[in-house]
């Protein structure tokens, strides 16, 4: 541990009111810790600049997962083992349970939830493109009150969000509309477990016999933000899937993604396997339009 | 011949009860009165002069014990072969980990920002960071020349080949640095009482390095110096040398403060200061007739030493000794180079130079293969050291080994003909490809030439006042097996039960210098010792009348409580000595490197994903020859270990280096393979026994470390047709070489025919 406990005040106010009436206090002076699993390798490598924590880790309020008519009400304290072991979010919402599959090991997804993913704003953040890919939406909550909002957009810049400073992520919900769509995520990492992405695509499509009817594909790890590859998407709209549109669309990903070489990986690389993963998707959605 | 009853049997691990339940007490658990945490601040820079040091007054200096190198009783440096490694750095910078103050205090928590409170200005000096650069010259960063050590290993007139030769092959292959990662990190606790002299209690893999090291520094004599090895939580080589500038560290802040000094590395500065395996470059220039015979070749070994000497001449002999593979030459010239870089310096790591050379080989065999036209097996075939034939060092095989047998049974295992076969037919269509590899490889155990002769190792085993019976040794258990093999060996020797044998800790007030925990020696040499000294106790109840030549365990127990009581003490040395006829010839490098070699035969079988362009080993066949098989569960664990680390080395370990600095020094940018990552890895012994060492065993350790990596580059080449000479073979690598190629579009291999 490179960082000196006495150094760092850590409150748990028990509930989600109080929680947010202390940010509303001193907005920016308190930064929530929820399961910890990214403020904590923060503050064992001596680089955690805020010295004051409130913690969130378990508050009811965020925990609990609401299966309503027209969506799933996820609560953003819940963890990866929370989303792994629901029912309906495996049936309708499977590229969020394979993201939560693959997030770090057991341990890791017993503590992490949800809403630390987002707020901590990794491009290379496993469960984002799913969230993109499925339209998420969140609630976000201050003593304000509540205000909801479309997950695409919420990252303003490279680990930037438009949270205020006086508000938590209260939930992630996911419209239930996507029953028929074919859908293929994965993840490509530096090895098959534990490992931080190079690349990750969360893509889902509908075809009626090779047309596409709709398709969303979103990725992660190629720039500063998680990405929807909105123009790919466009393009492929309506088109009928053949080799030419594949290659269209390998080509239109590439230029609008804006990997980075650093010290996992290349840009290069990272453009080239986005494109193959694009391509891959299209495929299989062909493939189910055949069947 | 097998009439043993404890030897070849899979008895529990002596200390493996203390791990399983949390009692085994590592160097980190331990906490003396007083004791105060110690740090290390570090240069920084790869090269320079410190021209000023500030203590910044953010920090309660007077709260803190400092030491630099002006605080040093004895020599400032790192007694191990030569002594040009300073303990502390007082003026020249080398590399930009170098410890230059060390700092104490009470709360661990508080040394951090202390250490970030120091600022230390320089004249900064040109580095070098690679070694073409070294080669090259232009900046003089070590001795006059840049050059640690050099050896010239000659047979036969390898010049004459070249006109009769049918092919000449040539190839450049390297390999990259590896971290060891050990579980647990290094770290030592010293106390210092001006009476006793200086203790210290560490995670080490050879005491009396340490013990050595520490008189230098501290200049005390020996008897005021004592070394004790805590449990070690995995070492692999990488606490061979760095254990004894870290004793030093903490030795002279306890020697300064007069308190016991604690410091325990964290991974990040555990991966980024200690040593890794040299980095290594081979060039191979092969002659070969035109039915596949080796006709002779001249070969170049170079490794990257890094900035200090340490280890790197020992790792440059056996990588040299190896670097021939088991094959036969004819003729023979290796030239091998260790050079200085201003890198931290590298130094052991399992296999020790020979992971490097053998990668070389074995890639180049498949490239004789395509050349001559032969299959990958039908080349090593042809080319295979016999019994009565002689290495590259003149060294006659006297083994009976017949390492066609050995390939031919590791190709019937992993059915590797019928695998060519379909892969040749699947691999036309879809964006997996997959290929079948071969290494095969020999690895010598124990210390290189006269290596042991001048360890001269001396192994005790005492009688105890209740009966049972006690190993004295310095060699030391890191999770590989020492304690329980050792308590194996003397038990059957004596005849006594498992269960009646316990092992020391090591601790050099208590045990006499068994040599180092290295070179796969331990079973093999200070097996042999603890048997013949084993053999003595018997002797000594024996003539006493106490005992006859055959009894039981309780018989045994009574006669040594009787004699323990009669005499006070009951105890037996073992000295090495040199077979008679074993001849070494240091300054020729020629003559019986090893006194005993394991043979082996690998195979991979790999995928290559061309979405990713990862490559995922499918199956893997690991054969050996390793003499008698003394634990066939903690051999197994050997082997599987070992090859995982190999496949670690091959695939996914890469140090990202930034001017001499480790960038990625965390596991989560450093990758090593998880269990997800590995194939089944199927283990088989061939076991021929073997008269050097204990009831016929010979070294494993190392063994497992050298054939993955090629065994697996030939199988992606087989996958893809493409050829890689570089590890490790990242995704990105297989990427950049896939669209050169397609650029290209030329056959490559045409170009070497001659
Ligand atoms: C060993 C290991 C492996 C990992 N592997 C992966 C992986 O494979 N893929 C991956 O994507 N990530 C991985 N991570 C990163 C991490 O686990 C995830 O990002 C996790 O989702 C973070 O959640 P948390 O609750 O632990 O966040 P915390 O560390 O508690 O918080 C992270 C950030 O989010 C903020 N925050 C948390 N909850 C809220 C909220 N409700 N409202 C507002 N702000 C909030 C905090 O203030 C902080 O800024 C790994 C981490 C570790 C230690």
């Amino acid at each position: 541990m490179r960082s000196d406990p006495k150094d760092y005040e850590l409150v748990a106010p028990g509930s989600l009111q109080a929680a947010v009436g202390l940010l509303a206090r001193s907005p920016g002076e308190w930064l929530p810790i929820a399961g910890g699993t990214d403020v904590m390798v923060q503050y064992a490598a001596g680089k955690l600049p805020s010295r004051k924590l409130v913690s969130i880790w378990n508050l009811a309020e965020l925990r609990s997962i609401e299966v309503l008519a027209n969506e799933i009400r996820l609560g953003a304290g819940c963890t990866y083992t929370n989303i792994r072991e629901h029912g309906v979010i495996g049936r309708e919402f499977p590229m969020l349970s394979s993201a939560a599959r693959w997030t770090g090991g057991i341990a890791n997804q017993n503590r992490g939830t949800l809403g630390g993913n987002i707020v901590n704003a990794s491009p290379a953040a496993d469960s984002l493109p799913a969230l993109l890919a499925y339209d998420a939406e969140l609630i976000l909550i201050s003593v304000r009150g509540e205000r909801r909002l479309p997950y695409a957009g919420f990252h303003a810049g490279y680990k930037k969000t438009k949270l205020a400073p006086d508000e938590l992520i209260r939930a992630v919900c996911l419209p239930r509309r996507f029953s028929g769509y074919v859908c293929h995520a994965r993840k490509v990492g530096s090895r098959n477990a534990q490992a931080i992405s190079k690349v990750c695509m969360a893509a889902l499509g509908r075809v009626a016999g090779q047309t596409v009817e709709d398709v969303h594909i979103a990725v992660g790890s190629v720039a500063p933000v998680p990405l929807r590859l909105s123009e790919t998407e466009l393009m492929l709209r309506g088109k009928v899937i053949n080799e030419s549109l594949v290659s269209a669309a390998k080509k239109m990903a590439v230029a609008e993604i804006r990997p980075i070489d650093d010290i996992r990986s290349t840009a290069k690389y990272r453009a080239a396997v986005t494109g193959n993963l694009v391509a891959e998707f299209l495929n299989l959605l062909s493939a189910d339009g055949k069947a | 011949m097998n009439h043993e009853r404890i030897v070849g049997t899979a008895v529990p691990r002596k200390e493996g009860r203390e791990k399983v339940t949390g009692k085994a007490v590592y160097v980190d658990d331990m906490v003396l009165p007083g004791m105060l945490y110690g740090a290390t601040v570090r240069s920084q820079i790869p090269r320079g002069r410190i021209k000023k040091i500030t203590f910044e007054t953010s920090v309660a200096w007077s709260e803190f014990v400092i030491v630099s190198a002006k605080d040093i009783p004895g020599k400032n440096c790192i007694a191990l072969i030569g002594d040009d490694q300073p303990c502390l750095a007082s003026d020249s910078i080398n590399h930009p980990e170098e410890p230059v103050l060390l700092l104490a205090h009470p709360d661990r928590h508080a040394l951090r920002k202390a250490v970030d409170a120091v600022s230390i200005e320089y004249n900064p000096l040109p580095a070098i960071f690679t070694m073409e650069e070294s080669e090259r010259g232009s900046e003089i960063v070590w001795g006059t020349d840049n050059v640690f050590k050099t050896y010239l290993i000659q047979k036969g007139n390898v010049d004459d080949v070249w006109s009769r030769a049918d092919y000449i092959i040539e190839g450049e292959y390297s390999t990259g640095a590896q971290e060891q990662l050990y579980i647990e990190n290094n770290g030592m606790v010293a106390a210092y009482d001006a009476k006793q002299g200086i203790t210290v209690w560490g995670s080490l893999q050879c005491p009396y390095y340490v013990h050595k090291a520490l008189m230098a520094l501290c200049d005390l004599p020996a008897e005021k110096v004592r070394v004790v090895q805590m449990e070690t939580g995995g070492a692999f080589g990488g606490k061979e040398d760095y254990p004894s500038m870290i004793a030093g560290h903490a030795a002279l802040l306890a020697m300064k403060s007069g308190k016991p000094v604690k410091i325990v590395y964290d991974r990040a500065e555990d991966m980024a200061a200690t040593t890794k395996r040299h980095p290594s470059r081979t060039r191979h220039r092969t002659a070969l007739s035109r039915d596949g015979k080796i006709l002779g070749g001249e070969i170049e070994f170079t490794i990257d030493g890094g900035a200090y000497a340490t280890l790197s001449s020992v790792v440059l002999s056996r990588g040299a000794i190896h670097a021939g593979g088991p094959y036969y030459w004819p003729s023979v010239r290796i030239r091998a180079k260790a050079v200085a870089t201003n890198a931290p310096p590298h130094g052991a790591f399992r296999g020790f130079g020979g992971p490097q050379s053998i990668f070389a080989m074995e890639r180049h065999m498949d490239r004789i293969a395509q050349v001559v036209g032969l299959s990958p097996v039908e080349i090593r075939r042809r080319n295979f050291l016999q019994p009565g034939q002689t290495t590259t060092t003149e060294q006659v095989v006297r083994e009976l080994i017949d390492l066609g047998k050995l390939l031919d049974r590791a190709i019937s295992v992993s059915e590797y003909q019928t695998k060519k076969q379909e892969f040749a037919i699947e691999n036309g269509t879809g964006a997996t490809k997959k290929g079948i590899g071969i290494a095969a490889f020999l690895h010598g155990a124990g210390f290189t030439g006269s290596g042991e002769r001048y360890l001269s190792s001396v192994v005790g085993v005492e009688g105890c006042a209740d009966g049972g019976v006690r190993i004295l040794v310095s060699s030391t258990e890191f999770g590989q097996g020492t304690k329980t093999v050792l308590c194996q060996i003397a038990a059957e020797a004596l005849g006594l039960r498992y269960e009646d044998v316990t092992i020391a800790q090591p601790d050099t007030t208590e045990v006499p210098n068994s040599g180092p925990t290295v070179a796969s020696r331990t079973v093999m040499v200070v097996g042999k010792l603890v048997e013949s000294a084993a053999r003595g106790i018997h002797q000594t109840l024996k003539l006493s009348g106490m005992l006859g030549d055959s009894y039981s365990a309780e018989e045994f127990r009574a006669a040594c409580q009787a004699y323990v009581a009669g005499h006070g003490q009951l105890r037996s040395w073992a000295q090495y000595d040199p077979p008679p006829d074993v001849f070494w010839d240091d300054e020729k490098y020629r003559g019986e490197a090893y006194a005993a070699y394991s043979w082996a035969v690998y195979i991979a079988e790999v995928s290559v994903d061309l979405t990713t362009y990862s490559v995922s080993v499918n199956d893997f066949v690991a054969l050996q020859e390793v003499g008698r098989v003394l634990h066939p569960v903690l051999a197994i664990g050997q082997i599987v270990g070992g090859v995982a680390q190999g496949i670690g080395f091959a695939l996914f370990e890469k140090v990202i280096w930034q001017q001499g600095r480790m960038q990625n020094n965390q596991m989560t940018n450093y990758i090593m393979p998880t269990s997800s990552d590995l194939p089944p890895i199927r283990v088989f012994f061939e076991e021929l026994g073997n008269v050097h060492g204990a009831f016929g065993a010979k070294g494993i350790g190392e063994l497992p470390m050298d054939g993955p990596a090629p065994a697996i580059v030939n199988a992606i080449e087989d996958a893809l047709g493409v050829r890689f000479d570089s590890i490790p073979l990242m995704p990105e690598d297989i990427y950049d070489a896939i669209t050169a190629r397609s650029l290209r579009g030329e056959d490559e291999v045409a170009s070497v025919i001659r």
